[in-house]
């Protein structure tokens, strides 16, 4: 039977960012036929905010968000199949492809932005470092993506964000997709500078910016 | 008493490790290499890799480097090397624990004056910052130190370093942002310098080359690494790990991987060309937990930097840092304490080459009123490695017999001979009496900046090249230019206005 106790343990082991504690909770869950979208909704889902809370507070670093995103993962790669059995994958949020663009191999805010959309329910395609722009575009018409997230760390490499969206009207795909931006040099006014759908300035921020532009109230 | 009893100046230094620890972290390093491998992703870098006998892994492109090729590299590089500037007149030896400070490279946005909000800089005022360094006295070298907005993205690497040999006969530190770009950036700078085998013989650039943390030398950085060996044009091997994201959270951990990345880099450009001169420097950074940033300001960033400094100074090595940097948005109290504290520990550390007068916000943005301030916290630096001399013997024991009466030691003819050489006088901190300040209308430091970039921009005249040298430059760009597709150089045709 699904217990307070045990969903009160799973947000503990989420909120606390231990991933094999979470994982382990998970295969419980599985093992007792527990209902688990209950178990994802208030046992993981609340541990998550509850996490993002402490970050924007300023008590949780990095350090400890991330391994949150972890844990978070951790229970939902044993729960995911699980429930993909039985129910439609309507659990998603939405579909994201994302790199860091050509000539840029700095990778760690892309990263936290992958751990955290994935963590939320998104569709991440990680695309990894260094990625032509022309690979975002045929992973994203691949997967059927919604949003294709160019990260940018170096200041040279951020103008392949502009690159990009121009590249996208060529093709007349920029009504398909929507882009969104961010990289330490990015700012507001360059988003909107070359036509971004968006631009979160850290991995918080950009769940919500996605949130936002899935037409979800956050 | 004769001059030569006198006693020997002391050069103030300072050192953040003991022998052991440094030679530790070489130890391991030298493991790390051997073990872990370094990715190299160039395949002309990894056949020299093969021909020295390294196990290279084809597949994910690794070679692991055995101790005994480092030692050997090790010892046919130069211990240090001469820049000297474009007429060839002033030399500047970058080894031992000489002190050069240069501006923060490649910004690409400026600080407005005006506005106080950083803005895309444009040919003009590229040429505004080249031609302010050429007068700023305490900034050895110049920089390019600011990514044109009205240039193709693909020439603007070649673009900068153009303006800045147009604008200042001063070396210059720079660097390629594409593969293509150093046989034009090269032609440029033989020209100056009357040919390849002159520019050889007698640096006038050093070129920087950033491994990608951890562990891996990209493409673009390997072929500037052999191809500035092989035209023996200085590398400056640029780590830079941030702790706890791309690099080991501990400082004694990525002084590990810096040493690594470094070490892995010289081996390349000895490789290429055994002899061929290498800078041991970086651009690490504590990270920021909490924000996801990389500050500059830190002063965890600035212990990284002098320790393995020290590490590069006993492998007798020339070094470099970016020092004397800020991460504040305008010229508030955190631009002058960050650069300020960074510049002195840079001076104190024996850093060769202290790349950062000017910059803000991350190593991304330029400040020419931040420039004139840093110069003179750099100048304070240079007084404070001087250190105390003796001067004369006794030292004061005389001067008390012959005081005049009244003045103390002011009409003192000892005064006089000594104070210029004793004391320096800043052009910029206020050393005003509060009703004189009140009196010039309560200026703060950023309004004297900017009354002092506008007079030295109108009075400073650079040394200009000539005619013959300058059309030649012009040629070289101009066909640069027009093979990715720009008309006019942005520089001719306000010229031609």
């Amino acid at each position: 039977m699904l217990t307070q106790e045990f969903l009160e343990k799973m947000t503990a082991a989420v909120v606390n960012g231990y991933p094999q504690e979470a994982e382990s909770l998970a295969r419980l869950a599985v093992g007792q036929g527990l209902d688990l979208n209950e178990v994802i909704e208030r046992g993981c889902v609340p541990g998550l905010k509850r996490a993002g809370q402490l970050w924007e507070k300023g008590e949780y670093f990095l350090p400890e968000l991330v391994s949150s995103a972890e844990a978070m993962k951790a229970a939902m790669s044993v729960m995911q199949p699980e429930l993909a059995k039985t129910a439609s994958p309507a659990g998603a949020r939405g579909k994201i492809v994302l790199g860091t663009i050509e000539g840029d191999i700095h990778d760690i805010g892309k990263n936290l932005v992958t751990a955290l959309l994935a963590a939320n329910g998104f569709e991440v395609y990680d695309l990894g470092a260094n990625v032509r722009l022309q690979s975002f575009i045929d992973k994203a018409l691949e997967v059927g993506a919604d949003f294709i997230g160019l990260s940018a760390l170096l200041t040279t490499t951020m103008l392949g964000q502009r690159r990009f969206i121009e590249l996208l009207k060529e093709k007349q795909l920029d009504k398909r997709f929507k882009v969104v931006v961010g990289g330490a040099p990015v700012t507001v006014r360059w988003a909107e500078e070359i036509g971004a759908a968006g631009y979160a300035e850290n991995a918080v921020s950009a769940v919500a910016l996605c949130r936002r532009l899935m037409g979800e109230r956050t | 008493m004769t001059p030569a009893s006198l006693l020997p100046t002391l050069r103030p230094k300072v050192e953040l490790l003991s022998r052991p620890f440094v030679e530790h972290i070489i130890e391991e390093a030298l493991t790390v290499m051997g073990l872990t491998g370094i990715l190299v992703e160039n395949e002309e870098a990894l056949e020299l890799f093969r021909e020295a006998g390294q196990e290279v892994d084809a597949a994910s492109q690794r070679v692991f480097i055995k101790q005994q090729l480092v030692e050997q590299c090790l010892r046919t590089v130069p211990a240090s090397l001469t820049l000297s500037d474009r007429t060839s007149r002033q030399s500047f030896v970058v080894g031992g624990d000489e002190v050069h400070f240069n501006p923060g490279s490649a910004a690409v946005t400026i600080l407005d004056p005006e506005s106080n909000q950083a803005r895309k800089p444009d040919t003009g005022d590229l040429v505004r910052f080249v031609r302010l360094t050429d007068s700023l006295s305490h900034l050895h070298f110049q920089s390019t130190g600011l990514v044109s907005g009205d240039v193709p993205e693909p020439l603007a690497d070649a673009y900068r370093l153009y303006i800045g040999l147009l604008q200042s006969p001063k070396p210059v530190v720079t660097g390629t942002f594409r593969v293509e770009s150093f046989g034009p950036m090269r032609d440029l700078l033989a020209v100056v310098r009357g040919g390849e085998k002159a520019l050889a013989e007698r640096p006038l650039a050093i070129f920087d080359a950033c491994p990608s943390p951890p562990l891996k030398w990209s493409r673009l950085t390997c072929q500037s690494l052999l191809d500035c060996s092989r035209a023996m044009i200085p590398s400056e091997l640029i780590s830079m790990g941030l702790t706890g994201a791309t690099s080991p959270v501990t400082l004694s951990g990525t002084l590990v991987q810096h040493t690594a990345e470094n070490l892995a880099g010289l081996v390349i450009c000895q490789l290429a060309r055994p002899g061929s001169p290498v800078i041991f420097g970086g651009s690490p950074s504590s990270f920021d937990m909490r924000k996801g940033t990389t500050p500059m300001g830190a002063v965890e960033t600035m212990m990284i930097d002098m320790a393995y400094t020290q590490v590069g100074k006993h492998l007798r090595l020339p070094t470099h840092a970016y020092m004397g940097l800020s991460d504040a948005k305008v010229n508030d109290s955190q631009a002058g304490l960050e650069s300020g504290i960074g510049a002195v520990l840079a001076a104190l550390a024996g850093v060769n080459v202290v790349s950062g007068a000017g910059m803000m916000n991350f190593e991304s943005c330029q400040s020419l009123e931040k420039l004139v301030i840093d110069d003179e916290i750099c100048g304070m630096a240079y007084r404070l490695i001087q250190g105390i001399a003796q001067r004369e013997e006794p030292m004061a024991a005389h001067l008390f017999e012959a005081i005049p009466s009244g003045l103390n030691f002011l009409a003192h003819p000892h005064t006089r001979r000594w104070y210029r050489l004793e004391h320096t006088f800043p052009a910029l901190a206020d050393r005003e009496t509060y009703d004189a300040w009140v009196g010039h209308g309560k200026k703060t430091m950023a309004d004297r900046a900017r009354q002092e970039v506008r007079r030295a921009l109108k009075d400073h005249q650079p040394e200009m090249l000539p005619d013959d040298k300058l059309r030649e430059l012009k040629e070289i760009m101009t066909r640069y230019g027009r093979s990715l597709g720009l008309g006019a150089l942005p520089l001719d045709s306000q010229a031609n206005k």
